[in-house]
């Protein structure tokens, strides 16, 4: 019998809150790595089936797909862990691994039945990451995060229910959206993605966790959902235009943002875009690409919010209005903070670089022109709002007069081995490669690929300085930069704002007020004192028998 | 005639003996062993009935050697063998349960009292369940009719005797409905076997009186099995009970009433031409609907959790009533399961309450705050059973809500799949809400020392949370033998 990867986790997380500080500091790293090695030791195809009503469920399956993303999910876990052994919350870190566990369960899923039990799991564990902040926001974000969860998996379950009334079958295998389960199941499987209309979770809770909760948030949900797509919808067309949304809603959300963690949440769904694209192309090489993209994605993002959580950790501030000159005193927090900047970016010699070109290759090989150029501006676009604006406003800009220290060792540790596993894949990609689904016959550092994406990137980044620069005799930086996102931005979004949010806080007013209204009436008639709810009188209730044998009497008298 | 033959028969008696001698003894101990020996003996036999239906069919017992139409016959087929497994099987494990929790809430000397009317109890819903007669059935409702007004009367809170009362007035009223309809029958057939008076009604043309019969049995069971919204007497009766009472009629009396109105609907009724054409599954159908959602979104608002899985258990048997609007081999298959699934789930519900009741003095939602940091396992238990209620997977009541799914599909009634879905997220909001009270708060200071239930009450509760589990995962007992029973009750060969 083989181990189950996920069960070691999900159940090593049921014990670890109950274990002593020093045998569960151990144990979070321990547990991530032993599921790590237990990723490698599964074959390829079924390995477990188990017989449930009447479908035989395949609760562990490997492949090269699957063994990819539940190498990346364990790795981030027991780093994740590294970074978070500080953390004071008994149940933030087990409710982490929980969710990691969950993660890899999707992961190994060989049936659908297993992947929305792993599913409904993943939105416990992660639900309680954000609430284990444990103060109010925290709280009232991560219910409003279940909510859309729950709806997600409701949506989702009764997909699944009507594709396999439908099929007879349970088995996870590719489908096209054309029964209205399958598009239930995909409308289900988006929402998790922080697809459009829904995306708004994501940076709405995100943000909340703690300073180390938003690294673990980062890395399963939304990239669960990836694999479910890539697994599931592979070549989808509508998800190449899905994705192009997901990509331009980030960056301009982002570019509006203050919050140096929000900032970093809505380039989650940004860079989720770009595999949604890859996904939807559907060549092998794009989903090569989305696959890379995905790995490359987990360790540069939870970087970036580890470099963010250890400024959160030292100065408890996160609006970059109140931050700046940090990298006087965090020299090590603000490398790390570059170099996860510098890979969101797609430099050369960074992952990002060598994932996400995969993704645009794909669309010009397939003479998609407009993705192709799509892709190209929105790199141009992340480098500015993740590249650029999180680590300048953050480490540089101006003088905020805080002086804090680097984080503890563990954490710098954690962020450490990222940023070398940052930069190692973008200098050897081989192995990164080696580990996707289809064999890759491409080669990232072509003179063209690499002219092409310095010349975009480093004209983004003059463009910005130049503006900088000249801004800066007139006005001080501050006030400029002020300016630039809250005057330009209000601009921006006055145009915006009907456009895209207008509508929805609109529908949302009359459904809050309906609600409002609604539930005065639900406590009316169902609230303690409800007529439904208090006892009656022993006479209305025979009243009310009468009542019902006259009407069966009188219904049978008219048939 | 060997003793297995005889099983039938032993199955009613041997706890209808074991009441009497328990009052003779007028001791608590002596009573309870009587009755606790009666009850596993009629859980061993109802085993030995439900293997002996399976390999060779249809049991048919002439009570006293009459045959049939004339005598008294007991029946012992798929459905029945299932409900009287699931009624012997939870009075078995509710049983040892009793003594520990009767202790705190019953004077000691009427114990051997509580402990006969249970056996009496046990006896009219096992009664009901294996006989074929319908005035029989008749009498043993009214059996365990009575002896259930008493238990519930015997609650510790004065409200209980209000709620008895009530249920007494309500139960009688259902009774006697009950068998108006069985004599209107009786005057059309010149029969009382169940089995004969379906085969005899097939040819009937005068139909008025028949339909007035249905009518009056109709809504005599739908009162016993509280139908919405002739439910009104079942939150208090259920809220007031002691504990181990709460548990046990949660989980039988009216799982009974639904198997009476699934022998009469379509054992008696079921093949007739009038019964073809009434509008039965619609109205069904609204009462189910309106039960799910008016009781769930009851439950919500209630403080007292007793009161809260009583109005859940209402909303539950809308679900159970779903099935049957079905009138559909899977729809029939759901209700069954879900009768058992729910029997076990609310079963251990009520107990495990009862548990927390002995040790926290109440079941308030203020004052078990805190709980899950007081009393880890039991609350752990209570969230198990709260998931089987919103039908988690994993869990019993997924497997009767997908039973459910798949039979409103088969219709192709996409909006009923959506409203199940939607009912069930009602069922997260009410165990939401005692799961908030008993992770997210403090205890209250003077509960800070409150310790676990002792191992008397914590054993049985647990046997039916496994139950609830097991039967989530290995389906082999429940869906075999229900789908069996549908096949059998719509003549269906599989």
């Amino acid at each position: 019998m083989i181990l189950h990867p996920a069960l070691i986790l999900v159940l090593g997380a049921l014990v670890l809150p109950w274990l002593p500080r020093a045998a569960r500091q151990a144990a979070v790293i321990g547990l991530p790595l032993a599921t790590l090695w237990a990723v490698w030791q599964v074959p390829d195809g079924a390995a477990w089936q188990l017989h449930f009503l009447d479908y035989t469920l395949t609760p562990l399956a490997g492949d090269r797909l699957t063994r990819l993303f539940a190498t990346i999910f364990s790795l981030m876990a027991a780093v994740g862990g590294l970074f978070a052994l500080k953390q004071e919350s008994r149940l933030e870190v087990p409710a982490a691994m929980f969710y990691a566990g969950s993660a890899i369960g999707v992961a190994f899923a060989g049936d659908l039945i297993t992947v929305f039990i792993f599913w409904e799991l993943m939105a416990i564990g992660s639900t309680l990451v954000i609430w284990s902040a444990g103060n109010r926001t925290a709280y009232t974000a991560s219910m409003r995060y279940m909510a859309i969860h729950l709806l997600g998996g409701v949506v989702l379950m009764a997909g699944i229910a009507g594709h396999v009334a439908a099929t007879g079958s349970v088995a996870f295998v590719p489908m096209a959206p054309e029964s209205w389960a399958q598009w239930l199941i995909l409308a289900g499987v988006l929402i998790n993605a922080g697809a459009p209309p829904l995306s708004a979770w994501l940076p709405d809770a995100y943000p909340e966790a703690s300073w180390s909760g938003t690294v673990f948030l980062s890395a399963f949900t939304t990239k669960t959902a990836v694999y479910v797509l890539l697994r599931g919808f592979p070549g989808t067309e509508l998800l190449i235009w899905v994705g192009m949304f997901m990509i331009f809603y980030g960056i301009v959300y982002a570019l509006l943002e203050n919050d140096m963690r929000r900032i970093l949440a809505y380039s989650i769904v940004n860079q989720v875009g770009f595999m949604v694209v890859g996904i939807g192309i559907g060549t092998e090489m794009a989903l090569n690409g989305a696959a890379a993209h995905a790995f490359a994605h987990i360790i540069y993002k939870a970087l970036l919010l580890m470099s963010a959580g250890a400024v959160l950790y030292r100065t408890g501030r996160r609006k970059c209005t109140d931050l700046g000159g940090l990298f006087q005193s965090m020299p090590v927090t603000a490398v790390c903070g570059i170099v996860g900047a510098l890979a969101i970016s797609s430099f050369p010699w960074t992952s990002g670089f060598v994932s996400k070109s995969m993704i645009s290759q794909a669309a010009g090989d397939q003479h998609l022109t407009f993705v192709w150029l799509g892709l190209a501006a929105a790199s141009a676009g992340v480098f500015l709002h993740a590249g650029i604006k999180f680590p300048w406003f953050v480490f540089f800009q101006k003088d905020s007069g805080l002086r804090p220290a680097d984080p503890p060792a563990s954490m710098q540790a954690a962020m450490l081995v990222f940023a070398a596993l940052c930069i190692g894949l973008g200098l050897f990609p081989a192995p990164l490669y080696a580990l996707l689904p289809f064999a890759v016959d491409y080669e990232p550092y072509s003179g063209a690929h690499v002219v092409t994406q310095l010349q975009l990137l480093l004209f983004s980044g003059l463009a910005f300085f130049v503006m900088l620069e000249s801004l800066k005799r007139t006005l001080t930086i501050s006030l400029d930069f002020d300016w630039f996102y809250r005057v330009f931005a209000r601009r921006l979004s006055e145009i915006l704002t009907p456009l895209f949010t207008g509508l929805i806080a609109a529908l949302e007013r009359s459904a809050g007020a309906l609600a409002n209204r609604g539930g005065d009436v639900l406590r009316r008639h169902h609230g303690p004192l409800g007529a439904l709810a208090r006892t009656w009188p022993t006479g209305s209730m025979a009243l009310w028998v009468t009542i019902m044998l006259l009407a069966w009497l009188v219904l049978y008298y008219l048939f | 005639m060997s003793f297995a033959e005889h099983l039938p028969v032993l199955q009613v008696v041997v706890p209808l003996v074991s009441a009497p001698l328990a009052v003779l003894f007028r001791d608590r101990l002596a009573a309870f062993l009587l009755v606790l020996a009666g009850s596993w003996a009629a859980f061993a036999i109802s085993i030995l009935l439900w293997l002996q239906v399976r390999e060779s069919g249809i049991i048919s017992y002439a009570i006293g050697s009459w045959p049939a139409p004339w005598g008294i016959e007991y029946r012992v087929d798929a459905l029945s063998s299932l409900v009287l497994m699931l009624v012997s099987g939870v009075g078995a494990v509710v049983l040892p349960y009793c003594r520990s929790s009767i202790v705190r809430e019953i004077r000691p000397d009427t114990h051997y009292l509580f402990y006969a009317m249970f056996a009496l109890c046990l006896t009219g819903l096992l009664g009901i369940t294996i006989t074929g007669d319908a005035f029989n059935l008749f009498v043993f409702l009214e059996i365990s009719s009575l002896s259930s007004y008493v238990l519930i009367a015997l609650g510790k809170d004065r409200r209980a005797l209000v709620a008895s009362y009530q249920y007494l007035i309500m139960g009688t009223i259902g009774a006697t409905f009950i068998v108006i309809g069985v004599g209107l029958l009786y005057v059309k057939t010149g029969t009382l076997n169940l089995a004969d008076m379906g085969v005899r009604l097939q040819d009937m043309t005068s139909h008025r009186p028949v339909l007035a019969a249905l009518a009056f049995l109709t809504v005599g069971i739908s009162l016993k099995l509280a139908l919405f919204p002739l439910h009104q007497w079942l939150p208090n009766a259920y809220a007031y009970a002691p504990s181990a009472v709460s548990a046990f009629l949660a989980a039988t009396a009216t799982k009974v009433s639904v198997y009476a109105l699934l022998r009469f609907y379509f054992s008696v009724f079921g093949e007739t031409a009038i019964f073809k054409q009434l509008p039965m599954e619609d109205l069904m159908l609204v009462l189910a609907l309106a039960g799910m959602f008016v009781a769930s979104t009851v439950a919500i608002f209630q403080n007292n959790l007793k009161r809260l899985f009583a109005y859940s258990s209402v909303a539950q048997i809308g679900y159970i009533a779903l099935g049957i609007s079905f009138d559909s081999v899977t729809g029939l298959t759901a209700t069954i399961v879900h009768l058992v699934n729910h029997a076990v789930t609310k079963g251990s519900l009520f107990l495990l309450l009862g548990a927390v009741m002995a040790s926290m003095g109440g079941v308030t939602l203020a004052r078990v705050q805190g709980v899950g940091r007081v009393m880890p396992v039991t609350t752990f238990g209570i969230v198990l059973c709260g998931l089987s209620l919103i039908g988690v997977p994993g869990t019993a009541g997924f497997v009767s809500k997908w039973y459910l799914i798949l039979a409103a599909l088969e219709k192709g009634q996409w909006w009923l799949v959506f409203l199940i879905v939607l009912s069930s997220l009602l069922a997260v909001v009410y165990v939401w809400r005692f799961v908030e009270a008993a992770y997210f708060r403090a205890p209250r200071a003077d509960l800070l020392q409150a310790r676990e239930a002792s191992l008397g009450l914590a054993i049985p509760a647990w046997i039916l949370v496994g139950a609830t589990i097991w039967f989530g995962v290995d389906t082999s007992v429940t869906v075999g033998s229900a789908a069996a029973a549908a096949n059998m009750l719509l003549g269906v060969t599989p």
